[in-house]
């Protein structure tokens, strides 16, 4: 393998492909090919059909029609087993590895070698040793998996898609749960993988990430493929408006209008924790937010971003330091309490920690307040669907009604069926955790006109985000995170991506 | 409107009554005489009758045991609280405790505490609830036994024989029971907030945590509502036989218990629960029991029926099974 | 090290138990109790076997009692009423029940059934047809079958064989290591390729056969069968495996553990018989209260362990 980029013999060619779902056509007449030695990404917002397509190639289901061509043979692979016998391997967004289990036998996991017709656990270790070593990762590999963190977990994942020799990768939205530096060591990687004439299907949002590492990127709108592009030919602002089918002027007002809305408001602060900490997790921080000012908190993987916010609502009790609301001190020990001083949280796993699946929409949204009034009040039916009617036009949520089981929709709008969960309580306090993760571009540029239009409103909010740009341009200041420790607070002019960045990283210098 | 009739809701007791139906018209056309209802003694007689008054214990206990299942978990112990419950009643009336009331009180108050303690190991320790509640259960029936000192103790008491043998309008009383439980149950979950906070911590624990539910709170409810439905189907079952037997009463019934929620639509796995289903699950499996005693049938096939019947459900109720006889799969 | 601190624990009560008991009781300490203790608990112990790759696997058998007693009487009544030589009859049953679990084993995998439904009804099956084949009790009247209840280490030996190849198909067997990654994460599982729903069959398959061979074992420890043979020990056997360690949820556990599970059993049982004063009722009661502290100890050990990703 590793031939020149011929057009005419792709390693792998879709074509034609047709699913349909109960209500809905994910794809229609979809083509993707890639070649041996490319990267090809697939981008498109959610509901596009990215994870449908990428299904179909993983055997995760049949297509209803159309053409799937390894290496010149029609393949059709109907089970993940089969797929991978192919040699289309898959590492996912979510670590599905076995936890319980060391990484050692994660990576050989079905594929144990024998020797005599037994398990032979010495090669195990030597493989998994030389595997991890290939992606420059020092861990020791008789340890379980879930001693470990998300960052190594992904990379353990990797290499055992590696071990399996595949022809194909797909990497579906693999940096998600990494940072900058894991990034750019997956990349290295997967520079490497592309010199042995390996194909790698990218699925991911970043766009930066995308830019970097594509030689070709397609883009799917509605199940439809809008266009095949070749990385180099296309400017960011070309991409994200064929994405979300904007006009690229539109794309470019968005942004300005955000930067526009942005006002910072003095006074008293509703919330201020001084030296609030907790051992073995957080080191004791400082954090005030006032009434109509949005406070971000960036940093870096594992610098402790969701970690504060679990503590400044109660879901992980805080050790040391006192936590004042409007002036007085208050004893944060859960949620509840959190929420009776009129607080309100948006977890970063809206799936574990979100949605409740079975339920409705109508009973997504107005669980919180429900909770709030207790068990007794309950409110009538006619109030719920008010409220629910209210925040679906507000929000525009993409459901035919309001009793449809929130886990059919897809992320994006369970996000803002969340987001209307809390503003039906009627917070003064909202902390949001990675708003925008995993939904597309489209929504992604709505949530974070919501939060300006709510701090314009009044409410005070904490703002955690990944995307250090997201955070820069929505927040008034930027509390730093480093290693679970507060490392500056930025704010002003020194409100911009070099002094972030500078922050960060002068205390990893510093030691 | 205190039930929600919509369509999701539908799908999954409509197999109960199906199944219901389905054995009734089979007694309807080979056992004669079986839906002959007649008055003897002042009160009313029949195979009918007779499903609706053996099946009472197990109803009981599937009233509570939905809740519980609905939060996700489940409670293997009622049967044994039955039998504690049957040994203290048959003490207090034999060491001479004639008000009815006391002996009520203080059994029903027992299975309460004794549902609260399966609550406290699931909602405070975090215990799995097959193991907190088999704790219970194993040497739940170990305490019902050491009581009674392993004898069968008779009693003879009026008021309390009424429970379980008694007649209320012509109704068995212990009927009468059952639908008051319901009654209160039903209304206790979808007039208050308590049903939807029930389901949500059965669908997603931490989300409903988060969301402000008093998740421990719901889960010390369900299983001291288990424990407390557990003690007056303890009280039937003793009352019905006049004695207390530490061995056998509540012997396998929360495996009947659990079945007939399962039967009535309400998911293992927790979520949105199905009260009425539950009961009709409990009829189904009452009434497949006395068809078949009814038809001279052994009763050692009664067990092998309970299983095929299992089995058929749960068929049913998978995703998996019935798309097998949907259209089949169509290669590309 | 950590992962072994469970077992530790389960060993260390043991210990703690049989010195207890030694002490309390004069002439608990012999060889000759303590054979008779793996005599009296092996046909517990081949069942535990056979459940403990079935809660590993992140499953649960209830069927074990009906199938000891269901085996029994048909091992019973094929060498009484039908003549059949024991070996014969002894293999037909090893086979059945192992269809059996087959079955329980092709459903619960192919329309992913709950086990505790599945296995539920297996019990009623099992019970049902037990009590179709004899009503009561049957005695077995046959000179191999004499030789073996006489021998004192026949039981223990298949209890310890079967022990020592459920060791070696748990950890050198891909079969084993699957078992133990559908335990700690089924879907994990399916997308990392294993094969899923062949590795349940066979577990329940395993388990089908190891509760036919502890009817079995058992017809050897009675010199006959009885239907109702066994009832609840479903219970005990699960027992045994969560006090040696294995975490219901599946995934974490040993079969050592188990071994020194069932050994605490045996000992309480043992005591309690030595004591002779206490009814038997409290074997249930301690059993119950043990059960109770290993899973608070299992609790607490998994908090630490842990760091918080």
């Amino acid at each position: 393998m590793g031939g020149p980029l011929t057009l005419d013999s792709p390693l792998l060619r879709m074509s034609g492909i047709c699913k349909d779902f109960p209500g809905v056509r994910a794809l229609d007449h979809v083509d993707f090919e890639l070649l041996s030695g490319e990267v090809h990404t697939l981008m498109g917002e959610n509901g596009a059909g990215k994870s449908t397509l990428i299904k179909i190639l993983t055997g995760v289901y049949p297509r209803d029609s159309g053409a799937v061509k390894l290496e010149g043979q029609s393949i059709h692979p109907r089970s993940t087993l089969e797929a991978q016998g192919l040699g289309i391997s898959t590492v996912y967004q979510e670590i599905n590895l076995i936890p319980t289990l060391t990484v050692a036998e994660n990576i050989s996991l079905g594929r144990e070698p024998t020797l005599f017709g037994q398990i032979n656990w010495r090669a195990i270790r030597s493989i998994a040793e030389g595997a991890m070593a290939k992606l420059d990762v020092q861990i020791d590999v008789n340890q379980p998996l879930s001693s470990y963190s998300i960052a190594i977990q992904q990379m353990v994942a990797i290499a055992r898609s590696v071990e399996i020799e595949a022809k194909v990768l797909v990497l579906d939205e693999p940096t998600s749960s990494l940072d900058t530096g894991e990034a750019k060591r997956l990349f290295d990687v997967i520079r490497r993988l592309k010199a042995d004439g390996l194909g790698i299907v990218f699925v991911s949002h970043f766009l930066d990430q995308v830019f970097e590492i594509s030689d070709r990127i397609s883009v799917l709108r509605n199940g439809k493929l809008v266009g095949c592009f070749v990385a180099k030919e296309l400017s960011r602002l070309q991409l994200v408006s064929r994405m979300i089918g904007k006009e690229e002027t539109e794309v470019a007002k968005m942004a300005d209008r955000k930067a526009k809305t942005l006002v910072p408001e003095t006074g008293v602060p509703f919330l201020s924790a001084t030296g609030i900490g907790r051992t073995n997790s957080i080191s004791p921080l400082d954090l005030s937010v006032r009434k109509g000012e949005i406070v971000g908190v960036a940093g870096l993987l594992g610098s402790g971003r969701t970690e504060v916010a679990k503590l400044l609502f109660g879901i992980d009790k805080h050790d040391q330091g006192t936590i004042c609301v409007e002036g007085k001190a208050q004893r944060l020990t859960n949620p509840r309490r959190a929420i009776r001083l009129g607080f309100g949280f948006l977890p970063e796993d809206r799936k574990a920690e979100g949605i409740l699946p079975s339920l409705s929409v109508r009973e997504n949204m107005m669980l919180a307040l429900q909770a709030k009034r207790g068990w007794l009040k309950l409110l009538s039916i006619r109030e719920q669907q008010q409220l629910a009617d209210r925040y679906i036009k507000a929000l525009k949520i993409a459901t035919p009604d309001a009793e449809k089981p929130i886990g059919e929709l897809s992320g994006g709008n369970q996000q803002r069926v969340l987001i209307a969960r809390w503003l039906a309580a009627q917070p003064q306090l909202l902390i949001l955790d990675e708003p925008t993760r995993g939904i597309d571009v489209g929504a992604k540029a709505e949530v974070e006109g919501l939060t300006l239009q709510l701090c314009a409103d009044g409410m005070a909010i904490v703002f955690i985000s990944s995307e250090l740009e997201e955070v820069l341009r929505d927040s008034h200041r930027v509390v730093v995170m480093r290693d679970r420790k507060k490392v500056g607070e930025l704010s002003g002019d020194d409100l911009n991506a070099q002094e972030l960045m500078n922050t960060i990283a002068a205390s990893a210098n510093g030691g | 409107m205190a039930v929600k009739f919509q369509p999701s809701n539908w799908g999954r007791w409509v197999w109960a009554m199906l199944s219901l139906g389905l054995i009734l018209l089979f007694d309807l056309l080979f056992v004669p005489g079986f839906f002959a209802i007649e008055i003897r003694d002042g009160h009313l007689f029949g195979s009918l009758i007779d499903i609706l008054n053996r099946g009472a214990p197990v109803m009981l206990l599937a009233i509570g045991m939905t809740l519980v299942i609905a939060t996700g978990g489940v409670d293997l112990s009622v049967g044994a609280t039955m039998a504690i419950v049957g040994s203290v009643a048959a003490l207090m009336v034999s060491k001479g405790h004639p008000s009815v009331v006391a002996v009520l009180l203080v059994c029903l108050l027992v299975a309460t505490a004794l549902g609260l303690w399966n609550g406290v190991l699931v909602a405070v320790f975090r215990i799995q609830p097959i193991v907190a509640t088999l704790i219970l259960m194993v040497s739940g029936r170990g305490i019902a036994q050491l009581l009674t000192d392993g004898q069968v103790i008779p009693f003879d008491d009026k008021a309390l024989g009424f429970i379980g043998g008694g007649f209320l309008f012509k109704v068995p009383f212990s009927i009468t029971l059952v639908l008051l439980t319901l009654a209160a149950t039903a209304l206790l979950t979808r007039r208050t907030a308590l049903g939807l906070f029930i389901e949500s911590v059965g669908n997603n624990g931490i989300a409903s945590r988060y969301a402000g539910i008093d998740v421990r709170s719901v889960q010390l409810f369900v299983y001291a509502f288990s424990g407390f439905c557990a003690g007056v189907a303890g009280l039937v079952a003793t009352s019905n036989i006049r004695a207390a037997d530490a061995n056998n009463t509540g012997l396998n019934l929360e495996l009947d218990a659990i079945l007939a929620v399962v039967i009535g639509g309400t998911l293992l796995t927790g979520g949105r629960f199905q009260l009425v289903g539950s009961l009709l699950g409990a009829l189904v499996i009452q009434a497949l029991t006395t068809t078949i005693l009814t038809k001279g049938v052994p009763i050692e096939y009664t067990l092998v029926v309970k299983a095929l019947t299992v089995l058929a459900v749960c068929l049913l109720q998978s995703e998996r099974f019935r798309a097998a006889f949907r259209a089949p799969r169509r290669a590309a | 090290m950590k992962k072994h601190l469970s077992l530790l624990a389960t060993i260390s009560v043991f210990l703690l138990m049989v010195i207890g008991a030694s002490l309390k009781f004069k002439g608990f300490f012999s060889l000759d109790v303590f054979v008779n203790l793996v005599r009296d608990n092996a046909f517990l112990g081949v069942a535990a076997v056979g459940m403990t790759f079935v809660i590993l696997s992140g499953g649960i058998d209830l069927s074990v009692g009906g199938m000891i007693g269901f085996t029994s009487v048909l091992v019973g009544s094929l060498i009484t009423k039908q003549h059949l030589g024991p070996g014969l009859s002894i293999g037909i049953a090893l086979a059945v029940g192992s269809l059996i679990g087959c079955g329980m084993g092709f459903v619960i995998g192919k329309f992913e059934l709950p086990p505790f439904l599945v296995t539920l009804a297996g019990m009623f099956l099992t019970r049902g047809l037990a009590l179709i084949v004899s009503r009561e009790t049957v005695s077995i009247d046959n000179p191999f079958y004499d030789k073996i209840s006489a021998a004192k280490f026949a039981l223990p030996s298949i209890f310890l064989v079967v022990l020592l190849v459920g060791l070696y198909l748990a950890h050198f067997r891909r079969f084993g290591r699957a078992v133990y990654a559908i335990g700690g994460s089924e879907s994990s599982a399916l997308l990392m390729g294993l094969p899923v729903r062949n590795t349940k069959l066979k577990v329940y398959a395993l388990s089908g056969f190891c509760s036919a061979l502890a009817g079995v074992l058992y017809t050897f420890y009675r010199s006959g069968g009885d239907p109702n043979a066994a009832t609840g020990l479903e219970l005990d056997t699960i027992a045994a495996v969560v006090i040696g360690g294995t975490l219901l949820s599946g995934g974490v556990g040993s079969l050592i553990g188990t071994l020194f599970g069932v050994l605490i059993l045996g000992v309480i049982q043992t005591a309690i018989d030595f004591q002779g004063t206490l009814s038997s009722w409290w074997s249930k009661i301690v059993i119950g209260g043990l059960l109770l502290v290993f899973i608070l100890l299992q609790k607490a050990l998994s908090i630490r362990k842990s760091p918080g990703t």
